[in-house]
């Protein structure tokens, strides 16, 4: 089978990789370019582990084929945050004890960031809707939601 | 012995240690790990739920240039070993997504694309998908030669009941003439999956000369060594397994899928190898829990007393005798009323469906579903209040429970009277809303842990411990070190070796980690101040007696002179060398965690759906070692048990296949599904634990099902009995009405 | 005094009697003499199962001592999720 050759700019650096026409952007992600924050767990979309952006937009990596992403700018959970300091929303999930077994976490992360970036005042409502493609089975998504709420709510800088 | 204390580290909100990797994606967890040289499995399923395995033809796979190696049953080099069966399949498939055969190839796609070319003949068998069909007259036989244990004359012909079991106390006859009411119903629960986020998954090299190893996801790595081991017929040390960070488990990670056959694979291709199951394996062949149906049967006089409690309860085990948690479901079904008369009867049935696995506190939220439900109606025809009419009844110190000893203190009346002064408890109801309250008991075990605590040569310790970390553990084994010791919490850090480097502990369930891990802590945390003491004494030529360990510093009680573990920690090489602590215990004494829960629910009748619109969850923990996460398991179990309550079932055609195998159908809960959920912690300390611990992970998933279960009833107006409460049963019940 | 040691309704199919009084001090001492005095008790089944000591749940009680006037229940094991 031919292989196809992909260059994207994933996390700010530009990345390029083979991949077979049916690979998904998340098989590439964690099995081609050692990206292995990006979790597997449907692999139907269902899930939102696997939620990474495509040029800004939120999607599942999952229904993503790794093809459609050359010459595309491609954010995961690695790009979040600087080397020596957490994102505000990663260190509110910590403070708030948002996570258990922490397998959702990173997609909740990208999720959330990109729920941020778009509505920089959710209400609790609009939070859990857009965040309702994040599955989460250890928390009953009371910590999550916190953790939104307060991450909103100190990058508005109104803290 | 436990009295309210003060204490410094235990009960504050610390940062989890492992945190910082989970929030940034550096965690490992099962599927993130790949070796030089490894290829993958996948695994072949049968596509009936029963039917005779007539032959298997693997010649066509074999030949193929990328596939490296097929297993088949024969290749489990213990053929006697009883789970060798659910790792590949024998004589017959048992259920929809049996394991039949696994190949090996030089990619994912290889091998997948490699499956179809195996051949296996099957003679299709009628299912048997249902307690009613497994037990009706001239039903067919899953297992051929299964005799109902446990009957009071031994039955000559085989069924599909495996075994039966009773257990009384009092007079029944008696109990129920007493009675001024009666009440009796029968409920139904369905087939439901833990519903871990992260799928099965392992890469494993085999090594003919040294140490094999396997990297997994499990509850517990000493139970995958011991099982695969078994079926390999290795010694165990020379397997090592590793556990990578665990995405969920809640029960389903206690038993192995895919190692031992990744290790068979990677025996025959000379090659590391990865397996991971897509969610509709997981669905399909791991899991689930019990369905059930249990009749019971309550009566009580007009004050409220409750004087009788009678039930019979069928579980289904799947296709595997003795799978099902009926013991657990029997013992735990009464144990909130302390009545003198109880009689409970059940049975362990087999369908064609999965091996049942363990699921949060197993068993017993099936059958305290029913009790509570019916507990709630007689409430009603009592004209009593739900919590009046269980803290008339609770048990408490002292009650004789129907399983065997009496009660030592316990919280239930606490969390009752919790719920009483609720705020959610004193607020109106609005039209189509309902509320329900439920109690919860589970028992939690003790059992065996192993902790070693290096202190390192700049006064810092690493404790490392054998049970994984599926909620937070880590944290918490830091804090008690800390408490122990009387030194900061980020002086330690807490590890989960391999099964290589530290003993054998068992696995992370029934809520014991941080009870019984936490103790085995707290026991090698005082091994090493009585060794700081001998230390410091040995530095100061006196007696470890005259040396005090205050605040985290040894202290010359007969002279001048302070050390701070620092300090004796740099001299240790001059003192006997370094300072380990251990504790390899086998804990007893857990204490039970009673937990009481109210659901407000709001069910629109044109469609049958329901809302949760209000949850408190209140729980006695004995004492919160970090309230953020003891809050976390409250929440987390009232989640899991609504979405047991409302939506998710298993549903399988006439064939006995599973039409459901994926979160789009199988629903569980979703962030907007939910309300926020109030957890209140009640502390009424655990007598044998050293600082009042009890388990808290798996009584919280207990009480939401007749929580829901009576709060929907109210809400339209009808008695539900059967779970799940989804749309299209409410609105059913609505229209017929 | 002796300690007394009550059985379940399942055990109580094989020994007839609720409870019985035995001299034993230790775990294994107990089930010697209740293994003597209810020959249709089966030793290799009774030892797979935990024990209550005074309401303590023990699921491996090889080493257990047993003081007098204690209760004694033999317990299905149980295991968690």
């Amino acid at each position: 089978m031919t292989k196809s050759h992909i260059t994207a700019t994933i996390n700010g650096d530009v990345r390029e990789f083979l991949c077979e026409p049916g690979d998904t952007l998340l098989q590439s992600l964690r099995d081609e370019l050692g990206l292995t924050g990006t979790k597997e767990g449907c692999g139907s979309g269902d899930c939102g582990a696997c939620s990474v952006t495509v040029n800004g937009r939120l999607v599942c990596s999952c229904l993503v084929l790794a093809v459609e992403v050359d010459g595309a700018e491609v954010g995961t959970v690695e790009g979040i945050g600087e080397p020596d300091k957490l994102h505000v929303i990663q260190q509110k999930f910590l403070e708030h004890a948002a996570l258990q077994c922490g397998i959702c976490t990173p997609g909740l992360i990208v999720s959330t960031k990109a729920l941020l970036e778009e509505n920089p005042s959710p209400t609790e409502e609009e939070a859990r809707y857009y965040l309702a493609g994040n599955l989460c089975r250890c928390t009953g998504y009371d910590k999550i939601i916190k953790a939104v709420m307060d991450a909103a709510e100190t990058m508005r800088g109104t803290a | 012995m436990s009295e309210a204390q003060d204490y410094k580290h235990i009960g504050q909100r610390t940062i989890r240690p492992d945190g910082y990797d989970k929030v940034t994606g550096r965690a490992n967890y099962a599927a993130d790990l790949a070796l030089p040289g490894m290829i993958w499995a996948k695994v072949l399923r049968s596509p009936h739920a029963h039917a005779r395995i007539v032959s298997i033809d693997i010649s066509k796979v074999e030949a193929l240039p990328d596939v490296m190696a097929v297993a088949t049953h024969a290749d489990i080099p213990n053929q006697a070993d009883p789970g060798a069966i659910n790792i590949l399949a024998k004589e017959k498939a048992l259920y929809h997504g049996h394991a039949i055969a696994g190949v090996a190839a030089k990619t994912e796609t290889a091998a997948e694309a490699a499956l179809a070319l195996i051949e296996v003949n099957y003679e299709v068998l009628p299912p048997i998908m249902s307690i009613e069909d497994a037990m009706a007259d001239g039903a067919a036989l899953i297992h051929e030669n299964l005799i109902t244990k446990g009957m009071a004359e031994q039955p000559t012909s085989p069924s599909n009941v495996s075994s039966r079991m009773e257990m009384n106390k009092g007079d029944m006859t008696a109990g129920f003439a007493e009675a001024d009411v009666i009440v009796e119903r029968e409920y139904r629960t369905p087939t439901v999956h833990q519903g871990y986020i992260e799928p099965h998954a392992c890469t494993v090299r085999f090594d003919e000369d040294g140490q094999s190893m396997i990297w997994c996801s499990t509850q517990g790595h000493f139970g995958v060594r011991a099982s695969t081991a078994g079926l390999l017929n290795l010694e165990q040390s020379k397997l090592k397994v590793i556990a990578s960070e665990i995405g969920g488990g809640f029960g389903g990670k206690t038993v192995v899928y895919l190692e031992p056959l990744a290790l068979i694979l990677s025996k025959k291709s000379g090659r590391p190898v990865k397996i991971q199951m897509d969610r509709d394996e997981v669905f399909k062949a791991s899991g689930p829990g019990s369905a059930t149906r249990i009749k019971v049967k309550i009566g009580a006089k007009k004050d409220g007393a409750i004087t009788a409690m009678e039930a019979h309860l069928y579980y289904e085990s799947g296709a595997f005798p003795g799978a099902a948690p009926l013991g657990p479901g029997c013992m735990t079904i009464f144990t909130p009323y302390d009545v003198p008369n109880q009689y409970v009867e059940g049975f362990d049935v087999v369908v064609n469906k999965a091996k049942v696995a363990a699921y949060r506190a197993p068993g017993a939220p099936q059958s305290e579903y029913a009790c509570e439900m019916l507990i709630n109606e007689l409430a009603d025809e009592l004209g009593i209040d739900p919590i009046d009419f269980r803290l008339q009844n609770a048990a408490k110190e002292d009650t004789q429970t129907l399983y065997g000893p009496k009660l030592k203190a316990v919280g239930l009346v606490e969390c009752l009277e919790a719920a009483k002064n609720s705020a959610q408890y004193k607020s109106a109801l609005e039209k189509n809303q309902g509320r329900g309250v439920a109690a919860g008991f589970w028992f939690n075990i003790g059992g065996v842990s192993s902790v070693i605590i290096n202190m390192n040569e700049d006064g810092t310790g690493t404790i490392l411990e054998g049970s994984p970390d599926i909620g937070g553990s880590r944290a918490s084994m830091q804090m008690m070190a800390a408490e122990e010791l009387q030194m900061p919490t980020d002086t330690f850090t807490a590890i989960i070796p391999d099964t290589a480097h530290i003993a054998h502990s068992d696995t992370t369930g029934g809520s014991r980690t941080t009870f019984a891990t936490g103790m085995a802590v707290v026991e090698a945390a005082a091994d090493i101040v009585t060794q700081f003491k001998e230390r410091a004494a040995a530095v100061w030529n006196v007696t470890p007696e005259q040396v005090e360990w205050k605040d985290g510093i040894a202290i010359n009680t007969s002279g001048d002179g302070e050390m701070t573990a620092a300090e004796i920690c740099a001299a240790a090489g001059r003192t006997g060398g370094q300072i380990t602590g251990l504790g390899n215990i086998n804990a007893r004494g857990a204490g039970p965690s009673f937990a009481v829960h109210i659901a407000d629910i709001e069910v629109d009748t044109d469609t049958g759906k329901s809302d949760v619109i209000r949850y408190t969850a209140i729980q006695d923990a004995g004492k919160a070692i970090h309230p953020g996460y003891v809050e976390g398991q409250y929440q987390g179990g009232a989640a899991q048990g609504i979405g047991w309550a409302l939506n998710e079932e298993y549903i399988f055609n006439k064939d006995g296949l599973m039409e459901n195998p994926g979160f789009l159908d199988y629903r569980i809960p979703l962030a907007s599904d939910l309300p926020m959920i109030e957890a209140i912690i009640v502390e009424v300390p655990n007598s044998f634990h050293p600082f009042g611990v009890r388990g808290v992970g798996e009584t919280g998933i207990i009480p939401p099902l007749a929580a829901c279960g009576t709060a929907v009833s109210q809400a339209i107006g009808i008695r539900m009995s059967e779970l799940p409460l989804s749309p299209p049963r409410v609105l059913k019940a609505i229209l017929e009405a | 005094m002796a300690t007394k040691v009550i059985f379940s309704s399942e055990l109580q199919k094989f020994t007839g009697e609720v409870q019985a009084q035995v001299q034993a001090t230790n775990y294994r001492g107990v089930v010697a003499e209740i293994v003597a005095k209810y020959p249709d008790l089966a030793e290799d089944e009774i030892l797979k199962m935990a024990v209550a000591i005074d309401g303590e749940i023990i699921h491996d009680p090889f080493l257990e001592q047993i003081q007098e006037g204690s209760e004694v229940h033999f317990l299905y094991r149980i295991s968690g999720g």
